[in-house]
């Protein structure tokens, strides 16, 4: 799905990661966690495409991206779902268009049964037609998870979604990244929320990486 | 072609697409200002345009073909050289019709200058016959020395010496105002150019955000292009039918004394202003597509 190959990455002329490598296999469930700073947002910003790498390779489905042109990335984009911390949506469309706006660009054609379905599924049925603004921290994540997951993806990165949100909308939102995963799709989180790691790992299988002084590393059990 | 296909695609549009990209005032109004001030100016560069082609043909064509000749003799006098001259030009070869002007005329001539009810059969002033050429025209050397002998009080006036400059002179007026029209649709272009910068950094959010979820540069440059298309067609047709309701208004050629042959549309080109708000409409996608495709490169 996502490799990183000995990966670098600098920027105003200092070294924020370098000799890092990752690989995201079909259908597993990875934590990328670290100290504020360390890289965990540029990580997955490489992983879904955004940045490209100062050096190594990173290979989205298999093509380097550093091979490919802005339209080839949107094109694969769209097999990943992101979630950012702050969410990022069109603050003047209704939540539901915002959700929708994927299939929009796409130029796929989605049936409002199954956008009922999906706000449903993240529990937000009554909040479809408010404007982003309008909803709370927990609200406007399951929002951008739905939205992440419209297109049903191959790959979900998600960046600290639990963040801005209290323990319960946090574990509401894990169970819903699980239960993703147990479709089959691919689940990368960055977070610092170490209780949230080890409330993921009595549901499901989770690799924990570590991102600290410049280097990705396995955690151990101490989490 | 296939330009073409695609910009009626465009102007059909996805309501989707465009709902992404919020309206924004400031750069609404610049565009439709624009577009309308610079349809209204190029109402009146084509009028231009067309009046002084018409000048420049009607020089050039009835000025070539015709020449005066000017009979100075005391009052006694006046009469019997006149007929002399008549009478020599109707056997000149090339000249197809040689007619004195009658009084009114000459009264008519002077009108501008002394004003109604001039008595010009009282005014020691000259007797002008206008001369009518036919096939290669006279030889003017040969009739000015034949007039010398016969007709000492006439002087040939050929119009060759101020015609040329005249017609040199409309051609010009053409020339700029073509180059006006130039400048009217670089000028548009600028203008649109800068409204769609600022629509696109005022957006840069919104770009964001229709990247993150995998729209192409050519989506997103879509909806701003259509909307732009859009404002500058509807804001050169309503400058377009200003346009043509100024000139519309303008005095008749009487009234404004036959000076420019009438500054206003003639016939089918009143057809003409209605090629503006189009043509606006295709600068302005052009300018669009070329602002956006080099922002969105400059923003990724």
């Amino acid at each position: 799905m996502i490799e990183l190959d000995e990966v670098a990455y600098s920027y105003g002329g200092g070294e924020l990661f370098s000799s890092v490598s990752l690989s995201l296999a079909p259908g597993t469930f990875h934590f990328l966690t670290g100290p504020s700073g360390a890289g965990k947002t540029t990580l997955l910003k490489l992983c879904y495409g955004e940045l490209k790498a100062t050096a190594g390779q990173v290979r989205l489905f298999g093509q380097d991206t550093r091979d490919l042109a802005r339209d080839e990335v949107a094109q694969l984009r769209r097999r990943v779902g992101v979630v950012h911390q702050d969410c990022q949506f069109l603050d003047h469309l209704p939540v539901a268009e915002n959700i929708a706006m994927p299939l929009t660009v796409s130029g796929r054609e989605g049936t409002p049964e199954d956008l009922e379905a999906l706000l449903g599924w993240v529990g937000l049925r009554c909040q479809a037609g408010q404007l982003p603004p309008e909803l709370s921290g927990g609200e406007r994540q399951r929002a951008a998870l739905a939205r992440a997951v419209i297109m049903s993806p191959d790959v979900i990165l998600a960046d600290e979604p639990t963040g801005n949100v209290d323990w319960d909308m946090s574990q509401r939102l894990l169970t819903l990244l699980i239960e993703l995963n147990r479709m089959g799709k691919t689940v990368l989180i960055a977070t610092h929320d170490l209780g949230l790691i080890r409330a993921a790992k009595s549901q499901v299988e989770a690799r924990v990486l570590r991102l600290k002084d410049r280097r990705i590393q396995a955690a151990g059990a101490n989490l | 072609m296939e330009m073409l296909r695609r910009m009626l695609a465009l102007l059909a549009g996805d309501p989707q697409a465009d709902r992404a990209v919020p309206p924004t005032g400031f750069t609404a109004r610049l565009t439709l200002m624009s577009a309308a001030a610079m349809a209204l100016l190029a109402v009146f560069a084509l009028a231009m345009s067309l009046a002084t082609g018409r000048l420049a043909d009607r020089w050039s064509e009835e000025l070539a073909r015709t020449s005066t000749l000017r009979i100075s003799a005391p009052a006694d006098q006046m009469q019997g050289q006149t007929v002399a001259a008549v009478e020599l030009l109707r056997t000149t070869p090339g000249v197809a019709e040689a007619r004195p002007l009658t009084a009114e005329e000459q009264r008519a001539l002077l009108e501008p200058w002394f004003g109604p009810d001039l008595p010009v059969e009282t005014l020691p002033i000259p007797q002008l016959i206008e001369i009518i050429e036919e096939g290669d025209g006279y030889d003017p050397a040969g009739l000015r020395a034949r007039l010398q002998a016969e007709v000492p009080g006439a002087i040939l006036d050929d119009h060759g010496r101020w015609r040329e400059p005249l017609v040199q002179a409309a051609g010009r007026l053409r020339l700029l105002a073509w180059v006006s029209m130039g400048l009217i649709a670089l000028t548009t272009a600028a203008m649109i150019t800068l409204a769609a910068n600022a629509a696109l950094s005022a957006n840069a959010q919104v770009i964001r955000v229709m990247r993150l979820v995998g729209a192409r540069d050519v989506y997103i440059a879509r909806a701003f292009v259509r909307r732009f298309t859009l404002r500058a067609l509807i804001g050169a047709t309503a400058g377009t039918v200003l346009g043509m309701l100024a000139v519309l208004a303008l005095p008749s050629t009487d009234v404004a004394g036959g000076f420019l042959t009438g500054l206003g549309f003639q016939g089918w080109h009143w057809l003409l202003p209605l090629t503006i708000p189009p043509l606006a409409a295709l600068v302005s996608f052009f300018a669009t597509r070329q602002a956006a495709l080099r922002s969105l490169g400059e923003q990724s």
